[in-house]
């Protein structure tokens, strides 16, 4: 909170340092009635001395913050006994959470002794010095750059140039967050994987045909590895999403026909609402829907005809994904066939052609790199989707190709795999980040492809 | 051409079934939602007359609400109600038709009200949630009684209860005013609403202005080149990375680099800002791109810089376009819980959160975890929960739709 | 002879759009070389006998399109010149010059030297936004801003501070009004929408808006190319009372108006100023064949 009030005073500083300016740039000219004189407007000369106040403070607090809590650690553990010092580090880890906790009044896991007591107040002491210390650094920087730039204020200094060059680079850097994002994506989970693959040989997780990511707490258990061999989760997707593209892909593609060559615009009017209705239910609740109605309803009908059926069965999870993305199949194929010229259309059907033929024939042949495109990005959305699968597919990781039994999948095991409280380093852990890194890799591949093809399509036609 | 004419009727036929498909799946599942969650906003509660005993809640004098024992008041007042029960075994089954809940009620009527001691009230309490079930036919009373959880006898006092005007069923104010709890008639959402409510208040705050910053950078500013044609490509490709993925960057990032809490709703808020920052980043794109360029000659005709241009003009027009994008991604953001799954916001909390920092779950998360419990209570909660989210995210998109009319005019 | 489509319905190249450039010299290629009488030296006069904005071997490249070529003009005070010539002839080109407006275009490369009143306005120091204000311009389409007559008319003086308080700018927003001959028709309606207005008046008002910021040129792309005669008759009679006062170049399809309005005429042909003379002179008696083909209605 006290970080809160410093920003909240160097509001204040800034709202100052703006009046200050201004009145600084008019005085020099003769006061109001005399801004012609000035360079820019009165205001900018404001804006010039508030960024000066602003900008260094807050690099300094960001710095601060970044900085401080590892510097407070570093001292602190520099003034524990030697003996405490020697500890291994994961030890030592937890030892300064300990000393965290109990500085901010929390409930400890251990016996508090006179060591912990001490090194926790220490913390406390460190911790509330740093503040003293930030504050008056960030106030009296903010002062020294707000005087500097009030000093520099003269009629023909380029305060507007200035600001919009702060502006500007404010665009720049906001603009450079989405690529921040990739950047950090591919770094921690390459990272974590990386050190995955110091415990598991890559060629084990890529080829290997058993996953039980189990392993044991107490090391002389039966079966204490654990074995990531991850097929059977690749398989498991691709059963699924084949499932689901079963569904989407024809049902998706016939809905976009429709609306776009037969319907009237009556039906179109109230159909294509309802499909985006479609798309903006939150999976979970998809998730919901496949576990409870459908799981039951497949597993019914299913023995009804003979089968055997898990209860949760790869295909209940298939159809409800399949459903949740037929509305991104038949927009983006209604995209495709909107985008063929109506010449082509009008030239078939001048020919005699009946619609279905001029579709099948002219307009689907002509829209189908659009289509492949959505399509490429239907399954990309479809192998990264998971809360449905969390929910209504199973967690035994089967190599099989019946859509009737229980399959389980890459996004599935990755939550079940980081949902509770887990060591950091375990393979177990780091296994998720693996599966992360190539749930990343192949979408990423698929929307590159998918992306491209359609944006190629769609300038062809342009 | 007979044939050729059959053809032509069966695609069109084809046409017609899918797009049936879709929109009968719709129906079918907003009618079962409704069948199944319907009856969650409705609970059945029990009157009984609790005599506040001095003796029994502050044996030396002293009351202590703290360990005072509130439920033998409520027990003692179930007894009463109907004396005939006697036996140990019938009188346990008895106290498990109300629930734990009412024993916190009256706790909470002292604490408000230390004067109340010593006097008897009349309070409606909260019956438990298997009665519940049976009062809402969600259980057959026709069933043989070992297949059923509640036995012949507790129906018969339930029914005795109902004849003596004893019990009703009410709107269940619960649901909405209480955090997540293990006993399906106390459970409510509030903590689950105040968590994503948190969340999107982080999103927005962030997400907006970066995303506008970051549109008008690209349409306006940007040179092209090879680095906004990588902002570009990348910006669409974010767009379409499944969203457990940004819950493992979060992880990594947020959670194990940056050392914030887990389970608090400022790390779930940094997440879904990354997540709906490529939304609202080409919604604004798009929006400022409709912002005629006869608009941003004027300007700079008379002398406006382009930031100025782009402050004074194009910022005001393309405005309603950035909203509607904004709410867009918010209510994106609203629905996503796979990515909250990864950053701990799956605990199991009661206490409704009162910071950015205090653990908290999301209302999406709530409807994950309820899902999960085997109640039959818990699940018609969970279809209320989803309703309740679902009307969330109606009146965003309602909001959107109209913002976007609006939006339509003609320069 | 190619079939040239009139000027107006070449979108003047959009400032900072991607797609933008290369519009205007796409006749370039239909049209047949006559190298002999095409040989990029000016005929005529081109200078003024009060010179205020100079032009000395201006070129222009979009990209790899060289969209104008080795152009000298004078502009003189108080002068109202008028440019003519078939599309994507660099007319508006070269207009777009005089302000630095090419400078919102990535890929625009302007070279060679133009003064205003003596100081080089592609000089590093100036700034093209204070150039802009002393240079105002008129489009060819009327663009108001989707604001009030009044916030269209006092967005001007606002950004360059020109006047100290309210009554200062009402008063230059009423004065502006009445330069540009509005005035009567919108006094009881200045907080509508400057879209409201009609077309002809909408032109009124975006001149209004130029001269509020008090510049010393005005540039006219084909201002009255989108208005009906009445309204264009009106906006000329409003160029004779301005010309008293700033130096107008005007970019004009029509050569009645040429003829009516300007003083002196500039004939451009792809990319090159043929002939520059006084404007009488021109009509009656071009030096140059292209010249003498596109007056009497051969070209374009």
């Amino acid at each position: 909170m006290q970080n809160t009030t410093l920003v909240l005073r160097l509001g204040l500083m800034a709202i100052a340092a703006f009046y200050f300016g201004r009145e600084r740039s008019l005085s020099l000219v003769g006061g109001h009635g005399h801004g012609m004189a000035l360079h820019s407007l009165p205001g900018y000369y404001g804006y010039f001395v508030a960024i000066w106040v602003v900008l260094p403070a807050l690099g300094l607090l960001l710095l601060w913050v970044l900085v401080e809590p590892r510097v407070i650690v570093a001292l602190v553990v520099s003034g524990l006994p030697e003996s405490y010092q020697a500890l291994p580090a994961g030890e030592l880890n937890l030892l300064v959470n300990n000393i965290r906790n109990l500085a901010a009044g929390d409930v400890v896991s251990v016996d508090v002794d006179a060591v912990l007591r001490d090194a926790a107040a220490q913390f406390d002491n460190y911790a509330a010095k740093s503040r003293q210390l930030l504050a008056v650094l960030a106030l009296g920087i903010a002062g020294l750059g707000g005087t500097i730039a009030w000093r520099r204020i003269h009629p023909d200094l380029r305060a507007r140039n200035r600001v919009e060059h702060v502006v500007r680079w404010f665009l720049i850097a906001a603009s450079s967050i989405a690529i921040l994002t990739t950047v950090g994506i591919v770094l921690s989970v390459l990272f974590e994987a990386l050190r995955f693959f110091q415990k598991v040989p890559v060629m084990e997780f890529l080829f290997g045909l058993n996953w039980s990511p189990q392993t044991a707490i107490r090391a002389d258990q039966v079966g204490s590895s654990g074995s990531f061999g991850a097929v059977p989760l690749f398989a498991g997707t691709m059963l699924i999403t084949a499932i689901a593209m079963v569904v989407a892909v024809p049902v998706g593609l016939m809905t976009a026909i429709y609306l776009a060559e037969y319907s009237s615009a009556r039906v179109r009017g109230i159909a294509k609402p309802l499909l985006e209705i479609l798309a903006g239910i939150p999976t979970v609740v998809y998730g919901f829907f496949a576990a409870l109605t459908v799981a039951p309803w497949v597993r019914r009908a299913g023995e009804a005809a003979g089968f055997e059926v898990a209860s949760e069965s790869a295909l209940a999870a298939g159809l409800v994904m399949g459903i949740m993305i037929i509305p991104l199949v038949s927009s983006l194929s209604d995209d495709a066939i909107n985008a063929v010229p109506r010449a082509m259309r009008d030239g078939a059907l001048g020919l005699g052609s009946t619609r279905s033929e001029t579709m099948t024939k002219v307009i689907l042949p002509a829209a189908l790199p659009g289509i492949v495109g959505g399509i490429l990005l239907a399954v990309s959305r479809a192998i990264g989707e998971t809360m449905i699968v969390v929910m209504a597919a199973g967690l035994a990781a089967n190599l099989t190709a019946n859509p009737f039994e229980a399959v389980t999948t890459v996004t599935v095991q990755i939550v079940t795999l980081l949902v509770g409280d887990q060591e950091f380093d375990s393979a177990k852990t780091l296994a998720a980040f693996a599966l992360g890194l190539m749930l990343f890799v192949v979408t990423l591949f698929l929307n590159v492809i998918g992306l491209g093809v359609v944006r190629k399509y769609r300038e062809q036609y342009d | 051409m007979p044939r050729r004419r059959r053809r032509e009727f069966t695609f069109r036929l084809l046409g017609m079934i899918a797009t049936g498909i879709g929109i009968v799946f719709l129906g079918v599942f907003f009618s079962s939602l409704v069948a199944q969650g319907a009856s969650a906003f409705k609970q059945t509660y029990l009157q009984l007359d609790i005599e506040l005993n001095e003796d029994v809640l502050a044996p030396g004098g002293q009351l202590d609400l703290a360990y005072a024992d509130f439920d033998s008041l409520v027990r003692t007042a179930l007894r009463k109600e109907l004396p005939e029960v006697s036996s140990r075994q019938d009188r346990r089954a008895l106290y498990r038709i109300v629930s734990v809940g009412a024993a916190y009620q009256v706790r909470d009527l002292l604490e408000e009200n230390p004067g109340l001691l010593g006097t008897t009230q009349t309070l409606w309490v909260p019956a438990s949630s298997t009665i519940d079930m049976l009062i809402k036919g969600n259980i057959d009373a026709n069933l043989e009684e070992a297949l059923r959880p509640v036995s012949d006898r507790q129906i018969a006092w339930v029914e005795s209860l109902r004849a003596a005007g004893r019990l009703e069923t009410r709107f269940n104010k619960a649901l909405f005013t209480n955090g997540d709890s293990r006993e399906p008639e106390l459970a409510g959402i509030k903590g689950a609403v105040m968590g994503s409510l948190y969340m999107l208040m982080v999103t927005l705050v962030l997400s907006f202005p970066i995303g506008v910053a970051a549109a008008i950078y690209l349409e306006e500013f940007a040179p092209r080149n090879r680095w906004s044609d990588l902002i570009e490509v990348n910006i669409n490709n974010l767009a379409a990375v499944p969203s457990i993925v940004f819950g493992l960057l979060g992880l990594a990032v947020f959670i194990n680099w940056a050392a914030l809490p887990r389970s608090a709703p400022l790390v779930g808020g940094l997440v879904l800002t990354l997540l709906t920052l490529p939304v609202i980043i080409i919604a604004s794109r798009a929006s400022i791109k409709a912002v005629p360029p006869s608009i941003r000659e004027a300007a700079l005709g008379l002398g406006a810089s382009q930031t100025q241009v782009v402050f004074h003009h194009v910022l005001p027009l393309a405005m309603p376009g950035m909203l509607t994008g904004a709410i867009i991604g918010m209510s994106r953001a609203l629905g996503e819980s796979a990515p909250l799954l990864m950053i701990g916001m799956i605990a199991f909390i009661v206490d409704v959160p009162g910071s950015l920092t205090d653990p908290a779950t999301a209302l999406p998360v709530q409807i994950f975890l309820w899902a999960d419990s085997p109640e039959r209570a818990f699940a018609e909660r969970t279809s209320a929960a989803i309703i309740v989210l679902l009307g969330f995210l109606l009146v965003m998109n309602l909001a959107a739709v109209i913002l976007r009319k609006r939006m339509e005019r003609k320069w | 002879m190619t079939e040239v489509t009139p000027d107006k319905q070449v979108p003047p190249p959009a400032p900072n759009r991607r797609d933008a450039p290369a519009v205007e010299n796409t006749v370039l290629r239909e049209m047949p070389k006559r190298k002999t009488v095409l040989s990029g030296e000016t005929v005529g006069n081109i200078h003024s006998e009060n010179p205020f904005m100079v032009a000395e071997n201006v070129n222009v490249h979009y990209g790899d399109n060289h969209a104008i070529q080795n152009v000298s003009l004078e502009i003189g005070k108080k002068e109202v010149i008028a440019l003519i010539g078939p599309s994507g002839c660099g007319k508006s080109t070269f207009l777009r010059c005089l302000n630095r407006m090419n400078d919102t275009i990535d890929t625009a490369r302007v070279t060679g030297k133009i003064t205003l009143d003596g100081k080089d306005i592609y000089r590093k120091e100036q700034d093209p936004v204070a150039l802009r204000a002393r240079v105002g311009m008129v489009f060819q389409k009327p663009n108001p801003f989707p604001k009030s007559i009044y916030d269209n008319v006092a967005y001007g003086p606002r950004i360059h501070g020109l006047a100290a308080d309210r009554a200062e700018l009402d008063n230059i927003v009423y004065t502006s009004l009445e330069r540009a001959g509005l005035i009567n028709e919108v006094k009881d309606r200045l907080d509508e929408p400057g879209t409201s207005l009609s077309g002809g008046q909408q032109q009124r008002l975006c001149i209004a808006r130029t001269i509020a910021v008090n510049p010393e040129v005005i540039l006219m792309d084909e201002p009255c190319s989108a208005l009906d005669p009445i309204a264009t008759a009106r906006i000329e009679d409003l160029m004779d009372e301005l010309c008293e006062d700033y130096a107008i170049v005007i970019v004009t399809h029509s050569m009645q108006q040429a003829a009516r309005v300007s003083r002196r005429v500039a004939y451009f042909h792809l990319g090159l100023l043929v002939e520059v003379d006084k404007t009488d002179k021109i009509f009656t008696n071009p030096q140059h064949k292209l010249t003498e083909d596109y007056i009497t209605g051969r070209i374009g």
